[in-house]
């Protein structure tokens, strides 16, 4: 592999899960697969946290999960986002974009 | 609503744990599955693909676990599961479970039993409104000699009009009521109150009204109000009795109130409250006739109730005129001094001191109880060391091992308490029906939230108690020597045997302190049934109440002759040979009044002591079996003719003339204007106040005198039958007694049948109800400490079977292996019973208030209870002991 990959920043997990599945439903190896591909490997997730987070947001009432038959005809847990994971997630967009931009201020400060 | 999902999810997958783990590997292998179908797709063989794949995910039993451990209940499953483990180990060992159980529950249940009472008599308060207000109004004269006195009229309107600390006084006297026209003429219990009685107690009639200042005046309309039980019984609960008129000792009477179901007076059944009927015009200082009662103003404390009595008892002589016959200074040389007690105090008396004993004794059963198990739990644990050890060397936590062995012995206390509470129900119901009928407060005795909290935390103390000793033993355990297989080349060691022989000298020490104890009671017990009460065979007495009341026969002497013909009928009837007449049974006291003899002048600035009043009958004394040491009886012609004459007990007449022949003669009287009487006769003296009592000096006055007590005739109405009869507790005999009665007068209710003999018990019945308690808690103790100590020995042999054969090989006589283990099981007992005796010595100082002409450390009590513990103890060792020499040498040292 060309660039070191890099653990998913402590905390942003649910909310690229979040994002993932604002895209469309899908089961736990697809949001692996589908955050190591956009993030072009820089993030590698770790499949227990990733299982554990989904297990949490679940809990949280912001996912749905069921069991379904996949495109290629295999029985896997299938994620969806519900109304309030919806608006969750549109809250920690916010929220995260507020951070980011301020600490991408501060990164640009100079003297 | 995300929290309501994570509870409804959390017990989900508690109670399904099977289905969420299901769910939750279902899940890791798909998500394998998943990762190795792309990473085929991406050209990867299948077989290299799932390698990648798995690798790629790491540890799936770690993910398992990492993804189950989410969620709170998690954190319950784990112990759950301990429990569920710990569960299924005592059900595997069924005959350590039992047993333990079974132990404990005996421990348990006696402390449950014990706590309930003393939570129903000492610790709940009495069932009024603010019942820490409620005080009895005692006080003492010691110029007089009596420690506890009533309330006299004159005080009770005293208190009422000058008192700063009372909000309400009132009044009372034990009472019975015969009442006729409604069924069978019947004497029912009932107590004379003031109207502020009631409002004192903060009680509320269920209908009508309560008495008010003009029930109280003996000019108004006579009034009464029934119990509740009785209304229901009699009156069907017709609410239209009030307002109707019953006959009430001849005459009649309205019916004003109906009592609250829930009414209940210190331990009286009462079924009718009349008012007690005064004219305060009439009062005179001195008669100390009632109870009193009072309610604290809020705030108060019991000292300044005191203070404010003390000084309305300097008042009452300014208020009221003194006694005819009394001297002027009779008030301030008797020296009254006020005693406010809370009502609860008076009522419980010092039951208290024998309840605590009594818990105190039934506790160290249940540490007798818990260090058998503890032992029991030791033996198992060694067996376990092996296994222990493993699971440590592979990384079982101690925290978890520990858990898991506490689990087990919390388990165990639960299951033992579950048990012990059925037990105590059990025992309570035995208890009440036969040993504790004479205490104060039973019928408030019940298990209830503080009882079953009690045991609960009994429970769960007693099982960390015995289970923590195993933990700390076994927790960490030397994994060199329990992992070398068994340790087949060694003998235990001693240090392996300390812990449970620490338990049995525990609990031979414990058992020596209860058998001390129990032994006390019994010397007690003998000495107090060696005391001659001053009269004989009272299982041969029957005894009973009758009252002519003067609205039927008005005349005295006529009553008196009605009574006198009764007795003539009763003393006809088949197998009486004697029959007699007195106002209080013997045991069951009588009047206090002072006494002057004529030939000793009073000293001055003193008062003459009181002394015990009875009234009898001619025959009295040849009836009860009272012995006549000097003089002779009285006669029917002295009673009728008003002789002047009495009879004194022994002690009065030492007391007064040094010897009993020389009273007689003597001429005595009780108020100074009284007729002098002559002394005709001294009688063997009485234990009037109970058999552990001094006997009280008491005078026999004729049942109708003159000029007595500043009357002009003196008579005696309300009276108890006593005849002396083989056949005495016989409902046939009552039948015919109640006969003889209606023979004279058909409207007499026969009333409070009873032999002398329960007269008797009852005076004894505390000491043998703590006697009883006491030998059963002994003898559990002692049992339990045997078990133990067999225990132990059985183990060391069984453990020691190879170093038996060995030494059996080697030529060891049989008799030197029995020896070598009795002089074991000697050792520890003998080390026991010495911290026994030591203990008992301390201890047994707690319950010197229930012993009776036996000193604590009596002698001979410790020897017999050394003796016999040693002799059990002996045995106890001699049985493992003789399983050690039937050890076959070859069998021994094959085993393994």
């Amino acid at each position: 592999m060309s660039e070191p990959n890099t653990d998913v920043i402590q905390g942003t997990l649910d909310m690229l899960i979040l994002k993932t599945l604002s895209l469309e439903p899908m089961h736990g190896f697809g949001i692996a697969r589908r955050i190591e591909r956009i993030s072009r490997g820089v993030f590698k997730v770790n499949p227990g946290s990733l299982l554990t987070a989904l297990q949490r947001l679940e809990r949280g009432g912001w996912l749905d999960a069921e069991w379904c038959v996949t495109e290629n005809s295999r029985r896997a847990k299938v994620y969806k986002l519900t109304r309030s994971g919806k608006k969750q997630f549109e809250n920690e967009t916010a929220d995260w974009s507020r951070r980011a931009s301020a600490i991408a201020r501060l990164l640009k400060a100079e003297g | 609503m995300s929290l309501w999902r994570h509870l409804v999810r959390g017990l989900r997958a508690l109670t399904n744990r099977g289905a969420a783990d299901q769910d939750i590997a279902d899940e890791v292998e798909s998500y394998l599955e998943q990762a190795t179908a792309a990473l085929e797709a991406s050209g990867l063989s299948p077989d290299e693909a799932r390698r990648a794949a798995r690798l790629n995910f790491g540890n799936a039993t770690a993910v398992r676990e990492q993804v189950r451990s989410y969620g709170w209940e998690d954190a319950i499953a784990a112990p759950l599961s301990d429990l569920r483990y710990a569960a299924r180990r005592l059900r595997g060992n069924l005959g350590f479970t039992a047993v333990s159980v079974l132990t404990l529950a005996l421990g348990i249940g006696a402390s449950t039993a014990i706590f309930s009472v003393i939570d129903g008599v000492l610790l709940k308060p009495l069932p009024y409104p603010q019942s820490g207000q409620i005080v009895a109004l005692r006080h003492t004269a010691p110029g007089i000699h009596i420690d506890d006195l009533n309330l006299a009229a004159s005080l009770y309107f005293t208190y009422r009009e000058e008192s700063r600390v009372f909000q309400e006084v009132g009044m009372w006297m034990p009472d019975t009521a015969s009442v006729t026209g409604v069924a069978e003429p019947e004497e029912i219990p009932a107590i004379a109150v003031t109207n502020g009685f009631l409002a004192v107690l903060g009680v509320q009639p269920a209908i009508g009204r309560r008495f008010t200042a003009s029930d109280d005046d003996p000019r108004s309309e006579r009034t009464v109000m029934l119990s509740d039980g009785y209304w229901k019984s009699r009156f069907g609960g017709d609410r239209s009795i009030l307002g109707r008129r019953i006959i009430v000792d001849g005459s009649a009477r309205e019916v004003i109130g109906i009592l609250p179901p829930s009414f209940q007076f210190i331990d009286r059944k009462i079924s009718l409250l009349a008012p007690l009927r005064m004219n305060r015009a009439d009062i005179r200082l001195i008669s100390f006739c009632c109870q009193g009662v009072a309610r604290l103003k809020p705030g108060v404390t019991l000292a300044q109730a005191d203070a404010d009595v003390a000084r309305m008892l300097a008042l009452a002589p300014v208020k009221f005129a003194v006694n005819p016959g009394f001297s002027g200074d009779f008030w301030v040389s008797a020296r009254i001094a006020p005693r406010v007690h809370l009502l609860k105090e008076y009522l419980i008396g010092d039951v208290g001191k024998t309840l605590w004993v009594l818990m105190g004794t039934v506790g160290i059963v249940l540490l007798i109880a818990c260090a058998n198990v503890a032992n029991l739990l030791l033996v198992r644990a060694d067996g376990r060391r092996q296994e222990l050890a493993v699971r440590a060397a592979l990384g079982a936590g101690r925290g978890r091992i520990a858990r898991e062995l506490l689990l087990e012995s919390l388990l165990l206390g639960v299951a033992g308490g579950g048990l012990g509470l059925a037990l105590a129900y059990v025992a309570l119901r035995v208890l009440a029906t036969s040993g504790m009928e004479h205490l104060p407060r039973i019928h408030d005795i019940s298990i209830g939230p503080t009882v079953l909290a009690f045991t609960l935390v009994t429970s769960l103390a007693a099982g960390l108690l015995f289970g923590l000793i195993p933990v700390f033993k076994y927790v960490r355990p030397q994994l060199s020597i329990a992992l070398r297989g068994g340790g087949r080349s060694l003998s235990p060691s001693k240090e392996q045997h300390r812990a449970r022989s620490l338990l049995v000298v525990t609990q031979v020490a414990l058992a020596f302190v209860l058998l001390a104890g129990s032994g006390l009671m019994i010397r007690t017990f003998q000495a107090l049934r060696h005391i001659d009460p001053g009269f004989s065979r009272a299982r041969e007495l029957e005894t009973l109440h009758l009252s002519i009341p003067e609205s039927q026969v008005k005349e005295p002497e006529r009553a008196i002759r009605m009574e006198e013909e009764i007795l003539r009928q009763m003393a006809a009837l088949a197998g009486v040979s004697a029959a007699a007449i007195t106002s209080d049974l013997p045991m069951e006291g009588g009047t206090n009044d002072p006494i002057h003899a004529e030939d000793q002048a009073a000293q001055a600035g003193t008062v003459a002591p009181v002394r015990r009043y009875k009234f009898v009958s001619p025959g009295y004394f040849s009836t009860t079996g009272a012995r006549l040491m000097a003089g002779r009886d009285l006669t029917w012609a002295e009673t009728y003719n008003r002789t002047p004459v009495a009879l004194i007990s022994e002690n009065l007449a030492r007391e007064l003339w040094r010897d009993p022949r020389v009273a007689v003669g003597k001429r005595i009287r009780s108020g100074l204007k009284d007729d002098w009487r002559e002394v005709i006769g001294v009688v063997a003296d009485l234990h009037d106040d109970g058999v552990d009592q001094n006997a009280p000096a008491i005078v026999y006055w004729p049942l109708l005198q003159s000029n007595f007590e500043s009357s002009a005739t003196y008579v005696f109405r309300s009276v108890a039958f006593i005849i002396r009869t083989p056949r005495a507790g016989t409902p046939a005999l009552l039948g015919e007694l109640q006969k003889a009665v209606a023979r004279v007068n058909p409207i007499l209710p026969v009333a409070d049948v009873k032999t002398l003999q329960s007269v008797y018990d009852r005076s004894l019945a505390r000491t043998s109800f703590t006697l009883l308690l006491l030998a059963i808690a002994g003898g559990m103790a002692l049992f339990l400490g045997l078990v133990g100590l067999y225990g132990v020995l059985s183990y060391s042999v069984s453990q020691r079977t190879r170093e038996i054969g060995i030494r059996l090989a080697l030529g060891a006589p049989l008799r030197g292996v029995t020896v070598m283990f009795v002089r074991h099981g000697l050792f520890l007992s003998g080390a026991g019973a010495t911290c026994g005796l030591t203990a008992s010595l301390a201890l047994t100082r707690l319950m010197k208030s229930l012993l009776y002409d036996v000193s604590p450390a009596d002698p001979a009590t410790y020897g017999a209870v050394s003796a016999g513990l040693i002799l059990a103890a002996t045995l106890a060792s001699y049985l493992p002991a003789r399983k050690a020499t039937r050890v076959d040498p070859m069998e021994a040292l094959r085993v393994e």
